[in-house]
């Protein structure tokens, strides 16, 4: 997914180290743009965030959905019965924006864009109002790097560390 | 943890091997199990889904295997790696991920002769052109490149003819087709080279060779850069539905992670040609040493080349690193540190000369491999490349006459010792 990483001012990508201590502090995760669809990413990542690989209190956000996964789907952030810690965004690149004045409305401590996805203007509304922003990552790709799940696939997680310590979230 | 760029020779040792989290075992532990319980019927109805990940079944993923799937992703500077059962089976995925009847690819006709094979007979059974071309010059891969094509290859040394592709060059080739570069780096091992830092999106090697570095284990590994764009429209097996992972599609769902996952989920699982759990332990317990080893290859091997160069009983030499190989300057861009350790000469008299020599040696083993600690030997033309007719024979810069060297880690003065006294035997 090469998409251009046009530079927001005053901000720099989260390193890893950054990430992962961002995934060990949320606690709860609402996954605005969540699909019934099992192939569709979305799925995919709110499978993995409720299953045992991670452990999150997940919401779930989409307008035309009542119900997911045996829980309620609410229209709006506004709407979710408690402030989610993250929003998680599964969404066209022009709606980007009005997600993230959404999530700063309710009280969100971060802003989580999915991978494939990119928004300059998203990323200043959020990062004015003091909310974390990640871009153009996936969500479950990145728990999995510091988890064990990637390096379960064969892939290279970028972490040495000699001590025997396993997170769990 | 720290956002540190860990070195080639902290990574040969550490990378993809955490203390082993049940037991703290600080050796990679060798998993020999054929299969991994599920946690409930839950977890398991996600892996088989690839909803999660995890370990199912040997065939596909296995603890011992992931760590020498990580190690070399590291060290070769890519997104991930898959482990296969040797080299040759590493290809033969590879080319299945990528292409189908009615498809092509370009290649470069100096590869080693059970490749060539594989392309030519094999994969045009089931279909698929190899397109061959003489040398290796990029206007000619440009040139065979149609609709149908799916990917350029390469070996970075050629085996056993020694060529050096402008790997530039092709990479810019690829590039501008919207094609993906399949390197085989076999010969050189990602210590002397990475072919990705070149504009290679997959690596191939043989890991039985310099990666195992001790002759004793089988392996392959399939390594891909993440950089790729599999979205263009060329690789529909990427971009469509997948019935057997419930109509996911790769590329959306898995994005710069998808050849390596669908080569994983669907070639390995498939094709089932998967590494053994003991034989990765094997080749890893080879890599945390490479750096090391291939250094001392290098050096041995440069006094062999001067050794033989100057012997009055040998014809010719050729080995990219003599400044009168046309590849010098390939090798010295290329590979700074010494373009390996396997080459080929000429013994004056010929053929039968040639044979005389190979059962005079007393201390290099006569036999069919390269990258062992040991020094080898072979005559390609009667054996390794004994499959190829006599035009391939020279397509493939393989001579009558020619005799490869693989130099191993023995005292330089043996190897000369043994080398000359053969060489004298031959004139008696």
């Amino acid at each position: 997914m090469a998409i251009t990483h046009v530079p927001v001012p005053g901000w720099s990508e989260p390193t890893a180290a950054q990430r992962l201590e961002l995934l060990e502090r949320t606690r709860s995760i609402a996954i605005v743009g969540v699909s019934t669809n099992p192939a569709r990413p979305s799925n995919f990542v709110a499978t993995y965030l409720m299953g045992s690989s991670a452990d999150y209190e997940v919401f779930f956000v989409n307008p035309s959905l009542t119900e997911i996964f045996d829980q309620p789907c609410y229209p709006t952030l506004e709407a979710l019965p408690k402030t989610p810690d993250m929003v998680d965004v599964f969404r066209k690149s022009k709606d980007l924006p009005i997600v993230a004045n959404e999530a700063v409305a309710i009280g969100a401590s971060s802003l989580w864009i999915q991978l494939g996805l990119w928004s300059v203007e998203a990323a200043q509304i959020a990062l004015e109002s003091g909310v974390e922003v990640v871009m153009d990552r996936c969500i479950k790709i990145e728990h999995a790097r510091f988890h064990g799940g990637l390096h379960r696939a064969g892939f290279d997680t970028g972490v040495i560390d000699s001590r025997r310590k396993m997170n769990k979230r | 943890m720290t956002e540190r760029n860990w070195g080639f020779r902290t990574r040969s040792l550490h990378a993809g091997g955490r203390p082993d989290s049940a037991t703290g075992a600080r050796a990679v532990p060798i998993y020999q199990s054929t299969s991994f319980v599920f946690e409930d019927t839950e977890d398991a109805a996600d892996q088989f889904a690839l909803q999660k990940f995890g370990t199912i079944y040997t065939r596909i993923s296995n603890p011992t295997i992931n760590a020498f799937e990580e190690r070399i992703a590291s060290l070769e500077g890519g997104i991930g790696s898959v482990a296969t059962a040797s080299g040759m089976s590493a290809e033969f995925l590879t080319a299945a991920a990528l292409a189908g009847s009615g498809d092509n690819f370009v290649t470069s006709s100096a590869l080693y002769g059970g490749t060539h094979t594989l392309f030519d007979v094999t994969l045009g059974r089931f279909g698929v052109e190899a397109r061959f071309i003489n040398g290796d010059e990029p206007e000619a891969y440009a040139r065979s490149i149609d609709a149908k094509t799916k990917f350029l290859y390469t070996e970075i040394i050629g085996n056993p003819s020694g060529s050096i592709p402008d790997l530039d060059g092709i990479a810019e080739v690829a590039r501008a087709h919207n094609l993906p570069l399949v390197i085989d780096g076999t010969f050189s091992t990602p210590y002397l080279c990475r072919p990705m830092e070149h504009g290679a999106d997959i690596v191939i090697h043989s890991a039985t060779k310099f990666i195992g570095g001790h002759g004793n284990s089988l392996g392959g590994v399939v390594s891909e850069s993440g950089k790729f764009d599999w979205g263009s429209g060329r690789f529909p097996s990427m971009t469509d539905p997948v019935a057997s992972y419930n109509g996911l599609n790769f590329w959306e769902n898995f994005g710069e992670y998808a050849f390596c996952t669908k080569l994983r989920s669907e070639q390995l699982r498939d094709i089932g040609a998967a590494m053994s759990p003991t034989n990765a332990f094997l080749l890893l317990q080879g890599i945390e040493t490479l750096p090391f080893r291939m250094d001392a290859h290098v050096a041995n091997t440069k006094l062999v080349v001067d050794f033989l160069d100057d012997h009055e009983f040998v014809s010719w030499v050729n080995y990219a690193g003599l400044q009168s190989s046309p590849y010098f300057d390939l090798a010295q861009k290329y590979m700074p540190r010494g373009p390996g350790a396997v080459f080929t000469f000429g013994v004056k008299g010929g053929r039968e000369a040639g044979a005389r020599f190979i059962e005079s040696l007393q201390l290099i083993s006569h036999l069919a491999n390269v990258g062992d600690a040991r020094t080898l030997v072979i005559h390609p033309a009667s054996t390794t490349h004994q499959q190829l007719s006599d035009e391939n024979l020279v397509s493939g810069g393989v001579t009558p006459d020619m005799i490869r060297l693989s130099i191993g880690l023995e005292d330089i003065e043996d190897i000369l010792w043994d080398l000359d006294q053969a060489l004298h035997r031959v004139r008696r």
